[in-house]
């Protein structure tokens, strides 16, 4: 369709409509509004056929109905005069022998979103919720919860209230559900549906007639219940053991919220309960769907945080496959680091190795950080892997590599001395401003081992005019600054010249000051200025890999099952680290 | 709950879109395609969030399908959803692609009205939906008998996500008011490997993933029997166990439209040897290109054969031309500079049999550092009447006894779901 056809078809539509040929030859004019609905699909704005679509509504043929109310439903909010003439067809179907059209009326009623149609759609609504057919209460007790929205102020009576609690007894499993869903919109100012022990135990009683969403809703609504005894607690956890080891994902998560809110105070129970579900959560990191696997394993990835050996025996699951999309294989190595010890730590480092040439720089650069993860525990192989892949000479890969040997060195400083043979020759391969910043951070700290660190930041320096990162400028200025106070001789004459230049003529202020600030500081003399430059080179305190505390279940409780955990970044970063190296 | 649920095309076309809450203002579809188009690679991540909209989405069929949540909502449902979602338009629709979807637009705003209401997932079971579905399907191509050589899987998605459909099995299933038209059942048991093989040719890890799919065409009940060693298995909630333990009988009443019937796993042991086995020689000539040697052996029974293998390996970064010597004109090959790596296709492979392929590679600055960044391997094939564990049918029968002819399908395949070999 073209882009600048839309009044055009507008005016086309609407004169179609209006033709009486066309409203009497019932084909053509569900395929008239069939083609209306397809411009609005595709973003067109049909709002001007209102009054005629009104008209197209009062018909029996269902499929065209249904077409109408799409449309009406979408641009009603725009004409509400002209709605209200929909409202009687409304109600005369509200009252239609077919349930079918009963519901449907009922729901497009409700779904037209207009505070003026509130005095005509209570009625029908109230005789709904008491509709012999199961599909038109359904429609009945959520349209109750869309009213009180639409007209927040006023409250809803307290007798519908009363009939939608009285409806969680329905026969039908729908109807109840959707009455638990009706009432927490209702009642949100009070805390939701009233969760006593009867009501728990009714809802629990009937879950199997539930389907899989319909069980979902139930079990997170109950997590608000507190059993009044140990006794009633076990009891409920027994009746939903099957359900957490369900082979539906939505339901083995929800059972598992809802026994870590039962079980807060219990953590020998929640741990027994994170075992039972290794098994299902496994099946489904196998599932045909890519996005179902990364939420599995994403859970996964809380889980080790209270289980650090849950998946100990299962870590060849987590080995990535070669066309699997990026954010999954990213995940998948920062799990395998949490899964390494002594046995497999040679074919997991094999295996991440074959990771740092992706064809994704990102996951590429994941496979080296992992690497650089475990070499806390294993610094020799690691350090080999890594120094090998310096030898590709690729930007990104080398950016990598240099940024996670200054992050290992500060946790293992015995690795200094194969990290500053490493070094040398890598600044022609550094392009990105976060490695050049590493580097230069390593040739400050360990300059009096690295040959030629001093000709290499000469490099930097001579370039400094036309560096544009700001990050690099103040570590180059403090590496220099290291430098000199380990090899004075080499350095003094071209910390002049940065300094010079960095007092006169940089343009931005933190260079600025902080090359003044190291300026007086020579001036105050050699011993202050090696007391304040050269603080702590490392911390072994922060972190051997294996044998990290587990965390006790309750740090993470709250975000399972909620979109929380698969969010880029939500994993551990090491901003610890980055913060202490300052 | 969701909110809104819009299918987006992969350039970004709107196909479809639906607000059930009424609550957010903005145009939240061009901000889920801004937020797309602005990462590089073309693989969003699952969850997006601007401003207070959180975007949860799936891929299916090459389109986006998108629904908008609050924060605390659970995920496993909401892709769950999203999955039956594409499943019940590819059931009514007969095929799922951007032309099925743009042709039946109709059908899905009707799916879509009666499956959620208010935000609220209401069932997605097409037993109950056909009840209310008036809406006919318009399929995007007539049936021809010329298909029927290619009968081919549905729900298989293979690495290439080419599914050779069976125009028989892709029919829409039939909406409450039509009677008639042949009673089929399909009954597939779809395996999904995914093996490691270490530099010394040791197997490092092979698991299988299967699941046992019914397409169902009829309307009555029906039972099945199958007989394997497996790790872990689960069922669908529909299927009657009573019998499994002690004859491995399968009771279930198949609703129309495709569902999953068995899932099962295997880890480790697999009845038989990997299928591919990889000799490569890499080394550098005096010219200084790449010279890669490559030994392909089949490990199938000579009966069986795998069809569209297709081995992807890895070269260094700034490889420029390639030159290749295969060994039988049906093959191909080529170099992919994007995903920097060599295509290798056998269009079918026969088992016992061994195939070799020459390739050598202009790599300007080729260094013996390079030669790290060749592979490791990547396979994709599909195995065709075959399971890797060995898991077969033994009979199908159907209760009551149907009053016509009716036509019952038992197929198997297996496919790769990653096999890397590593050099």
């Amino acid at each position: 369709m073209p882009y600048l056809g839309g009044e055009e078809t507008v005016r086309e539509l609407r004169r179609a409509l209006s033709n009486p040929n066309v409203q009497s030859d019932q084909l053509r004019y569900r395929n008239t509004i069939l083609k209306v609905i397809r411009a609005m699909s595709q973003g067109v704005d049909m709002s001007g056929l209102f009054s005629e679509m009104v008209k197209a509504c009062a018909t029996v043929d269902v499929v065209q109905k249904k077409l109408v109310y799409v449309f009406l439903c979408s641009y009603a909010a725009l004409n509400p005069e002209l709605s209200l003439l929909v409202i009687n067809t409304l109600r005369k179907d509200c009252q239609d022998p077919n349930p079918m059209v009963r519901s449907l009326a009922l729901r497009n009623m409700t779904n037209l979103r207009l505070p003026s149609l509130v005095e005509y759609v209570e009625q029908p609504l109230a005789a709904g919720l008491r509709d012999r057919a199961a599909c038109v209460r359904r429609v009945a007790v959520l349209g109750w919860a869309k009213l009180h929205n639409l007209q927040a102020s006023s409250e809803i009576d307290a007798a519908v209230v009363n009939e939608l609690y009285s409806l969680l007894r329905d026969p039908d499993p729908v109807v109840m559900v959707n009455c638990l869903r009706a009432l927490e919109e209702i009642l949100k100012d009070e805390g939701g549906v009233a969760i006593n022990k009867p009501i728990t135990h009714h809802l629990l009683n009937r879950l199997k007639e539930c389907d899989i969403w319909g069980q979902c809703q139930v079990l997170r609504v109950l997590q608000r219940y507190r059993p009044q005894s140990e006794d009633e607690l076990f009891d409920i956890l027994s009746l939903l053991d099957a359900s957490l080891v369900s082979p539906h994902p939505p339901i083995m998560a929800a059972t598992l919220s809802l026994f870590l809110s039962l079980c807060s105070g219990q953590p020998a129970v929640s741990l027994a309960a994170l075992e039972r579900v290794r098994g299902p959560l496994l099946a489904a990191c196998g599932s045909g769907s890519r996005e179902m696997r990364f939420t599995a394993l994403c859970h996964i990835q809380l889980l080790l945080r209270s289980i650090p050996g849950l998946m100990g025996a299962h870590y060849k699951r987590f080995f990535c496959g070669y066309a699997e999309p990026a954010y999954i294989k990213q995940r998948k190595m920062q799990v395998l680091v949490e899964l390494v010890n002594d046995e497999n730590v040679a074919m997991l480092l094999d295996e991440l190795k074959g990771y740092c040439t992706d064809v994704n720089a990102e996951t590429a650069q994941a496979a080296i950080t992992a690497i650089g993860r475990i070499g806390r525990s294993y610094s020799d192989r690691c350090l080999e892997i890594l120094t090998g892949l310096l030898g590709l000479k690729q930007d990104h890969i080398t950016s990598a590599v240099v940024q996670t040997m200054r992050d290992l060195v500060w946790v293992c400083p015995q690795c200094s001395d194969t990290v500053c043979f490493a070094l040398e020759g890598c600044e022609e391969t550094l392009q990105d401003s976060q490695g050049r910043q590493a580097l230069l951070w390593l040739l400050g700290v360990y300059g009096e081992r690295v040959s030629s660190a001093p000709y290499t930041l000469e490099v930097f320096i001579d370039g400094v005019r036309s560096e544009a990162s700001l990050g690099v400028k103040m570590e180059l200025l403090t590496a220099t600054m290291r430098l000199f106070l380990c090899r004075p001789a080499e350095t003094q004459d071209m910390l002049g010249r940065l300094l010079h230049y960095c007092i006169e003529e940089e343009t931005d202020m933190c260079v600025r000051d902080q090359a003044l600030l190291y300026y007086r500081l020579l001036h105050c003399g050699i011993e202050e200025t090696r007391k304040v430059l050269q603080g702590r080179r490392s911390d072994p305190s922060l972190g051997v890999l294996i044998g990290r505390p587990a965390e006790p279940v309750s740090q993470w409780a709250r975000s399972f099952n909620t979109l929380e955990p698969l969010r880029q970044g939500s994993i551990e970063t090491d901003g610890a680290l980055n913060r202490l190296k300052q | 709950m969701i909110s809104q649920i819009f299918i987006l095309s992969s350039k970004g076309d709107h196909l479809i879109y639906k607000d059930f809450r009424g609550e957010s203002g903005g145009d939240a579809v061009g901000v889920f395609y801004e937020k797309v188009t602005a990462l590089t690679g073309d693989q969003p991540p699952v969850v997006m969030s601007h401003k207070g909209l959180h975007f949860v989405h799936v891929r299916q069929g090459g389109l986006y399908w998108v629904a908008t949540t609050t924060a605390d909502s659970s995920p496993f449902t909401i892709i769950e959803f999203l999955n039956r979602l594409s499943a019940l338009v590819k059931d009514y629709c007969g095929s799922l692609s951007e032309k099925s979807v743009q042709m039946n637009f109709a059908l899905i705003y009707e799916l879509l009205d009666e499956a959620v209401d208010y935000g609220y997932i209401q069932t997605t079971s097409s037993d109950v939906l056909k009840n209310f579905i008036q809406t006919e399907a318009v399929s995007s191509r007539p049936f021809s008998l010329f298909d029927l050589s290619n009968v081919g899987l549905f729900g298989a998605e293979t690495q290439q996500s080419k599914v050779a459909p069976s125009s028989a099995a892709t029919r829409p299933i039939q909406s409450s008011r039509e009677q008639g038209g042949k009673s089929e059942i399909f009954v597939d048991v779809i395996e999904r490997m995914s093996v490691v093989i270490g530099s010394n040719g040791m197997l490092m890890k092979a698991d299988v993933e299967g699941e046992i799919r019914v397409k169902c065409y009829l309307p009555n009940c029906s039972g099945y029997g199958a007989a394997v060693r497996v790790d872990e298995v689960s069922f669908h909630q529909m299927v009657r166990l009573d019998e499994f333990d002690s004859h491995r009988i399968l009771r279930l009443c198949p609703s129309q439209g495709e569902q999953m019937v068995m899932q099962y796993q295997l880890s480790d042991d697999l009845p038989s040897a990997p299928p591919f086995r990889l000799f490569p020689t890499i080394e550098r000539d005096s010219g200084g290109r790449l010279l890669m040697y490559l030994k392909l052996r089949c490990d199938l029974p000579p009966k069986s054969a795998a069809i569209n293998v297709a081995a992807t390996i890895p070269v260094p970064k700034g490889s420029l031309s390639l030159s290749q010597e295969l060994s039988s004109p049906d093959q191909s090959a080529e170099l992919k500079p994007q995903s920097r790596a060599v295509v290798w296709k056998i269009p079918r492979f026969t088992g016992g049999m061994q195939l070799s392929a020459l390739f050598k590679l202009e790599v300007p600055g080729l260094s013996s550092a390079s030669l790290l960044e060749v592979g490791p391997v990547g396979l994709s094939f599909e195995l065709p009447k075959l399971t890797a564990t060995g898991l077969q049918i033994r009979f199908l029968r159907l209760s009551p006894v149907q009053p016509g002819p009716s036509q019952r399908w038992v197929r198997y395949v297996t496919h790769s779901d990653s096999y890397t070999i590593r050099i």
